[in-house]
């Protein structure tokens, strides 16, 4: 869709009798940089990502799933990234090239200070974004709050069925997924009754909201299925999703969060290839469609992936891993500085691992996401307050 | 009053109950307490509407005729009894039609480790790759009988309070079918380790699910063994079954738990293990359950403080038994009780009262519950508790057909399916949420609102067979505004929906909005 036709759609939508508190939906301020947030599931096994391919305690820990070591002539299997750290073979071909040309980085030992190695505990104190120590405030999300700070400038949205808790607590945010687009059941006079009848009930603006976005939506995806230049899209996976992602996010979202499940790898992992590797494979994928997809824009636009924990550093008896600590931490987009593993780093040996299991987290998230969004919106320590309570940032120099 | 056009017969009922509906709330209010004394004509009142929605997956008229024979508090002891599980015949006949009902389970693990084993040795990718879609598909056809097996229950069943426990458990101690062999097990997990005790003791739910194949499976514990440590089951059983998150245990228990558990398995090979004599009455097997002394950790572990000899089996369930007893655990299950059927904040006097049932009882599911309905945080609830998708799904249907049975569950299951609160579809051992701020976001409520479009125009293929034929004539659309309607719903419809229900200019249109209204999307 061309900007001039989506002002259009725009003034269209403000002249129905609903559209009242949803004019967000369709503000899209021109300069402000795009964040998309990515969140793993399950506990994704940076260790079998991001392989710390010098250290021989790597191959010792992991007798059945390891990862070979680079070739030396470096064609096929792992991409040593540098002297200590290589990448995975199944994202050689979708990431190793944005990481030569410095789209992205690395930063292991990165996470929570939450030891609960529990799925939905450390999920949801990430999300929430809190200092894990002291009084909890369960009521609002980090992008939510974000979202708040930045407001008028980062119109936001969540790309999956329900609203993610990271996104709870601010004004209404909207959410749909994009695995699947089809047309609106409700004509405009249908969605406009449908609203009424929430008229100052507390679920109104989702109401409405949800209403004109999937109109809205619908109509994006049918005419790009249509443009001759686009041919059919033979994505499959994460790639298809991720491309309407970049697609929304170009047009209109300057706030964005996807997650995707299916990494708590306990038993038969797989190394080089298996369940790890066509999951990496398939997420390596989407992250180069949605950069593809953005255009000019990836030079505006910073995507962090983030998981709950990493697993232990040791395969366990059933050529799985299970619940750990440090995880390793993506930030890629097209005006980054990357191409460079970065952060507070140990080297990887059986005395470097806490409590003997699993990585350290020196890196914690909040000041990780803290250094990057002064960067990215030039936030002030009272706004930065705000989205991180007493966060001290760090800045990699990345942005 | 659109809908006049198309129905006029049912806004000359529309009127007349308008007036029943206003007489037969004095004599309610003359009788000084609501349905103490049962009614038996007229509109039922808002409170009791909305006490029977909270109670039932919805209404449907049988429902309703019951509730005004017994009044409330035997309605309550009837339900809470659950021995009228009796399905109408034509549901109960496809039930009996489906092959889980037929197919011992045992067996059909047995051949699917057996098929992969082949398939695994296959020389052929093409060949593999094809035989595993192949048995894929079958996979799927059995979760998805199982699926429909329970959708007839929750909507057909006069036993809804049951029902609704059935659901409660079988979330509260989830198992995702698309994990290994899970899919063929999900269907006898419900009938064996969910179904029998679903208003029974917890400690007995705990166990009869510890030793299911599903759960085993699911989580791993089959393959946890002295030498090889799997905890991802022990940390889950205290953490999102008994104990909860907060409940003050340590990695140490996790681990001394998981140590516990060795040995704690599945048996798919027809033969008991080779056990040395001093063992060998240590050996448990129920189909395919089997307790292994050979893979067991037979040292003393101690659990939250208390020591567990080694000694077989019983450290099981001891372990089990020291789990439940904790206050921690009353409390956790309680808690998880009223935020399902109270408030997604329940009021800590409603907790701190089940909690104390829970503990003088043993864990009596249904003596918690009745502490739960005999309180007046309860009462204070009604009609304020969002319907999570389930509760939409079937709540609509039941009211849209009253009774008349579907033929192809297909659509419904994709409904939940669509809503992502799919029957054994969690992928992660925590459930489905049970609070609104899980399933009201915008694109949730949108989808919702096409299930209602969906329900309401007629156009599902409910009626036609599973290969979508139709076997025989079905109305074009369900008439909602029927004395169901004027009995049970209208009663707590606000103003705002009345006004826009008579805008409708179709019948169709009508039940849409009916089921989208914010009355209905909440019980």
């Amino acid at each position: 869709m061309q900007r001039r036709q989506f002002l259009q759609l725009s003034a269209g939508a403000a002249a129905l009798p609903f559209a009242g508190i949803s004019g967000r939906l369709f503000a899209a301020p021109a300069n402000s940089p795009r964040f998309l947030l990515v969140f793993l599931r399950g506990g994704y096994d940076c260790a079998n990502m991001l392989v710390p391919y010098a250290s021989e305690f790597y191959y010792a820990s992991r007798p059945n799933i390891a990862i070979a070591k680079p070739d030396p002539t470096g064609s096929t299997g792992a991409l040593a990234l540098d002297s200590d750290w290589a990448l995975a073979p199944a994202l050689r071909d979708s990431i190793g090239p944005m990481f030569r040309d410095k789209q992205v980085a690395f930063v292991p030992f990165a996470g929570t200070d939450d030891l609960s190695r529990s799925h939905f505990e450390t999920q949801d104190n990430i999300e929430r974004g809190r200092p894990t120590a002291g009084k909890q405030d369960f009521s609002t999300g980090f992008m939510a709050r974000l979202s708040a700070t930045l407001t008028g400038k980062a119109p936001a949205i969540a790309f999956t069925d329900a609203l993610p808790l990271t996104f709870h607590g601010a004004a209404d945010i909207p959410n749909i997924s994009l695995r699947a687009v089809g047309k609106p059941a409700f004509d405009e006079r249908q969605s406009a009754l449908l609203t009424s009848m929430y008229a100052g009930h507390h679920l109104q603006g989702a109401v409405s909201d949800g209403l004109q976005l999937r109109q809205h939506v619908a109509k994006e995806f049918e005419q790009e299925m249509n443009e001759a230049n686009r041919g059919a899209i033979n994505a499959r996976g994460f790639a298809i999703e991720a491309q309407r992602i970049g697609r929304l996010m170009r047009e209109q979202y300057r706030l964005g969060f996807v997650d995707i499940g299916g990494w708590d790898t306990h038993v038969n992992e797989g190394g080089a290839q298996g369940t790890l590797a066509n999951n990496l494979d398939n997420l390596g994928r989407g992250l180069s469609a949605l950069a593809q997809e953005l255009g000019g824009e990836w030079k505006n636009t910073v995507v962090v992936v983030v998981s709950e924990f990493g697993r232990t550093f040791r395969e366990n008896g059933n050529r799985g891993t299970d619940h750990g600590h440090g995880s390793v931490y993506w930030v890629l987009g097209g005006g980054i500085d990357g191409g460079r593993v970065v952060g507070e780093q140990v080297k990887v040996q059986a005395s470097t691992l806490l409590q003997n299991r699993d990585f350290p987290v020196l890196n914690n998230y909040r000041s990780l996401l803290a250094g990057i969004y002064t960067r990215m919106w030039g936030l002030s320590a009272a706004q930065l307050d705000a989205v991180f309570p007493s966060a001290q940032g760090t800045d990699l120099r990345l942005i | 009053m659109h809908r006049m056009q198309t129905d006029h017969h049912a806004s000359r009922i529309s009127t007349r109950n308008r007036l029943l509906c206003s007489a037969c709330a004095l004599v309610v209010a003359v009788a000084s307490s609501p349905s103490l004394a049962a009614a038996s004509e007229g509109a039922l009142s808002r409170a009791d509407a909305l006490w029977l929605e909270r109670v039932t997956y919805g209404l449907d008229s049988a429902t309703v005729q019951r509730f005004r024979a017994l009044g409330r508090r035997r309605f309550l002891d009837e339900q809470l009894a659950a021995r009228n599980d009796k399905l109408p015949e034509a549901i109960q006949a496809q039930i009996d039609a489906l092959e889980i009902e037929h197919t011992p389970v045992a067996k059909l693990v047995v051949d699917e480790i057996a098929e992969q084993k082949r398939i695994n040795g296959l020389g052929n990718d093409e060949m593999k790759k094809d035989a595993r879609k192949a048995r894929n598909e079958l996979g799927r056809q059995f979760a998805y009988q199982a699926t429909r097996r329970e959708l007839l229950r929750a909507i057909y069943s006069p036993d809804q309070l049951k029902e609704q426990m059935v659901w409660f458990w079988l979330n509260h101690f989830s198992v995702f079918a698309q994990k290994g062999y899970v899919k063929f097990l999900a269907g006898d997990y419900v009938d064996r380790a969910i179904r029998p005790h679903a208003l029974g003791h917890f400690s007995d739910l705990v166990l009869a699910t510890l030793k299911h194949p599903a759960m085993l499976q699911y989580l791993d514990n089959a393959q946890n063994a002295a030498n090889r440590i799997n905890e991802n089951y022990a940390r889950e059983l205290m953490e999102l079954h008994t104990l909860g998150v907060d409940a003050g245990y340590s990695q140490k228990d996790v681990q001394e738990l998981a140590h516990i558990l060795t040995g704690v398995g599945i048996d798919t090979h027809h033969e008991s293990p080779r056990v040395g004599p001093r063992r060998e009455n240590l050996v448990l097997r129920e189909g395919l359950f089997e307790f292994n002394p050979n893979r067991h950790d037979f040292d003393d572990h101690v659990l939250l403080g208390q020591t567990i000899h080694g000694g077989g089996f019983d450290e099981v369930e001891r372990a089990v038994d020291v789990l439940v007893k904790q206050p921690q655990c009353a409390r956790f299950v309680s808690r998880r009780l009223a935020t399902f059927f109270v408030s997604d904040d329940p009021p800590a006097s409603l907790v701190d009262a089940m909690e104390r049932t829970f503990e003088r009882s043993d864990g009596d599911i249904s003596a918690v519950l009745r502490t739960l309905f005999d309180s007046k945080e309860f009462e204070a609830s009604l009609g304020k508790k969002f319907k999570d998708p389930m509760h939409y799904v079937v709540s609509s249907v039941r009211l849209a057909y009253d009774g008349k049975p579907m033929t192809n569950l297909r659509p419904v299951a994709n409904w939940l399916n669509s809503q992502s609160e799919a029957l054994f579809g969690h992928l992660t051992p925590d459930g489905y949420a049970l609070t609104e701020n899980a399933w009201a976001s915008s694109g949730q409520m949108s989808r919702r609102f096409e299930i209602a479009r969906a329900i309401g125009s007629g156009n599902a293929g409910l009626f036609t067979n599973e290969d979508g034929i139709k076997t025989e004539p079905t109305p074009a659309f369900p008439r909602l505004s029927t004395r169901l309607y004027f009995d049970g719903v209208e009663p707590y419809l606000s103003k705002t929906t009345l006004a826009t229900l008579d805008q409708a200019t179709s019948p169709q249109e009508w039940n849409a909005f009916l089921l989208a209204s914010p009355e209905f999307n909440y019980r």
